[in-house]
């Protein structure tokens, strides 16, 4: 996938000037409220015309001013994902999902329709009216209606945000292994770091009304504006954990970890603050916490009042914050050895 | 309650034809009007709806006279239809004409609010999924907004049944060619001796109105529940 923009729009009170490209099938586009995500969605799809510039996609062009070419939002073959689902209220789950696919041309639909419902579990669902379903299960028929229309692109418009917590995060491994198993390049657009580090790895970063930069997501978690000062927040996947009896022995890798025994033991991914990691020079002789690995400092960056330390257990990545004073006296350094300590009930289930 | 005659027949045959074809021949019109007034971000929308709405608030015989500068031998729209031989005033063309025009506002009007309770983001989904503005205005707009089309239609076909005032200007009141039930009522109490035939008519016109509101709503329930 390769998109081209280089576009302008004035409105009353507020302008936006997007010039980037993009050739990673899955992209996102962060920023805060008001910074213009909707608007430049818009416009990529077809729903609001642009005042100036050019629009490629795959080198069609679809929207250029001085050519006086714009496609039709129906002709760009650029899906959208809305924020609130809107499936249609007149029709059944499954007509929702085949309104796009029937309005492909035969030749273009390359997605199976039945594999993408199981993949999606949408198959008790089909002959239900929209009315019925809950709010997650209205996001998976929109992300189905939008996937089956077979499009070379699709914008997914903050598609997490009105669902509550646990919700949420049961879609996300649903929208993961669509991405994944249909190779469908999309353009993910949220103010969430925590879901924009689940979807993507690559981010545009919108100021207001531009593009601020692009850069790696794992790179904008680490800094101020991509974590709102809260700190790092590693994300751990987890194999299925073993029963110790008052605690759960997860696999992480080759990195073992003990977390507080929960009904729902199953693996997921988990959250873990880099605030929440102690560093120790030694090992400790006797502490509370059950976790305890040892590490080796890869390299070290300032956040604002902070330090983070990148380290490395086994074969995994965890990135610790403490005080820059800290760092002086244990004379972190990258080589250096130290033991992280964690505590079991550190670790919070995200799905 | 006496019985009726052949011509009060006849002038119930004749309401139901003019009431029939005003809100058909209306329909597609003030579809696009409403569409027009709810969708659309063009300049000068609150005339456009000012002069939609006029008929509503000028009285029906100011319409009515209007009609007849418009539609007579030498009005605009006269002179035009007269080269092809086709003449209004005084037929129930004419009838049909003005039921339409005085009917208009109500059924814009009521698909217009229906229009602007849609939420746009389904018809720019319907957009973004492959639909082309016809198609979106088929499959997601019209089914969306079909209840208040159909209370616009009985509105305005309850409206038609009592029209009046712009239909004994340009139609005239001519017994079994235009003569409507509220014309034949206005006929039976100008002639002495005709109060009873009047409030046959008056019972006949209630009932026809009733039996439209009561299919309209029986029709919008099962809309709904569908």
């Amino acid at each position: 996938m390769k998109l081209e923009v280089n576009i302008e729009k004035h409105f009353p009170v507020f302008r936006c000037v997007f010039d980037f490209v993009l050739d990673n099938g899955s992209c996102g586009v962060f920023g805060p409220s008001g910074s213009g995500k909707s608007t430049l969605m818009n416009m990529l799809s077809g729903l609001i015309t642009p005042d100036k510039g050019t629009i490629k996609l795959n080198g069609q062009t679809l929207f250029d001013s001085t050519k006086a070419i714009n496609i039709t939002p129906d002709k760009r073959r650029i899906g959208v994902v809305f924020q609130h689902a809107h499936l249609f209220p007149h029709m059944s789950v499954k007509k929702n999902l085949f309104y796009g696919r029937n309005r492909t041309r035969p030749e273009e639909r390359n997605i199976d329709p039945d594999q993408l419902i199981s993949v999606l579990g949408l198959e008790s669902l089909l002959d239900r009216s929209v009315t019925q379903l809950s709010g997650g299960e209205k996001q998976r028929v929109a992300l189905g209606r939008t996937i089956l229309a077979c499009p070379d692109l699709i914008l997914l418009d903050e598609p997490l945000t009105g669902l509550d917590g646990q919700l949420k995060f049961q879609i996300i491994p649903h929208l993961r292994r669509v991405f994944a198993e249909f190779a469908i390049p999309m353009l993910f657009i949220s103010h969430s770091l925590q879901e924009m580090r689940m979807m993507t790895e690559k981010v545009l970063v919108m100021g207001k009304g531009t593009i601020d930069c692009q850069k790696s997501t794992e790179e904008l978690a680490r800094t101020t504006l991509g974590n709102g000062g809260r700190g790092y927040t590693n994300l751990l996947d987890l194999d299925s954990p073993e029963d110790l009896g008052d605690l759960l022995s997860y696999s992480w890798g080759k990195v073992k970890l003990m977390l507080v025994k929960t009904e729902n033991a199953t693996a997921g991914q988990f959250s873990l603050g880099g605030r929440d990691i102690l560093l120790f020079k030694k090992h400790p002789e006797a502490t509370s916490a059950r976790n305890m690995l040892s590490c080796t400092v890869r390299s070290t960056y300032q956040t604002d009042w902070l330090v983070g330390v990148e380290l490395q257990c086994e074969d995994k990545i965890l990135i610790a914050e403490i005080v820059p004073q800290s760092v002086e006296e244990m004379n972190i350094r990258p080589g250096a050895e130290v033991v992280a300590v964690m505590k079991a009930s550190a670790f919070q289930r995200l799905y | 309650m006496t019985p009726l005659s052949p011509d009060d027949y006849t002038a119930i045959r004749l309401s139901l034809q003019v009431a029939t074809s005003a809100t058909i021949i209306a329909l597609p019109l003030g579809f696009a009007a409403a569409y027009l007034l709810a969708f659309s971000e063009i300049r000068g929308k609150a005339i456009i709806e000012g002069i939609i709405n006029l008929p509503l608030v000028l009285p029906p015989v100011v319409v009515g006279y209007l009609l007849l500068l418009l539609f007579g031998r030498n009005g605009w729209i006269g002179k035009l239809l007269n080269h092809f031989g086709i003449s209004v005033i005084f037929s129930l063309k004419g009838a049909v004409i003005a039921s339409a025009i005085v009917g208009f506002p109500l059924l814009v009007r009521s698909i217009r609010i229906g229009m602007e309770s849609i939420d746009k983001q389904y018809i720019h989904a319907s957009r973004t999924l492959g639909a082309s503005w016809w198609d979106t205005l088929f499959s997601i707009t019209i089914p969306l907004c079909y209840r208040a089309t159909l209370a616009g239609m009985t509105l305005m076909f309850a409206r038609s049944l009592g029209e009046f005032g712009a239909t004994i200007i340009l139609a005239g009141n001519i017994p079994g060619v235009t003569q409507t039930i509220p014309l034949a009522i206005y006929q039976y109490t100008s002639t002495p001796g005709g109060d009873q035939m009047a409030l046959s008519l008056c019972i006949v016109s209630i009932g026809l109105s009733f039996i439209v509101l009561l299919l309209s709503e029986a029709a919008n329930r099962k809309m709904a529940r569908n």
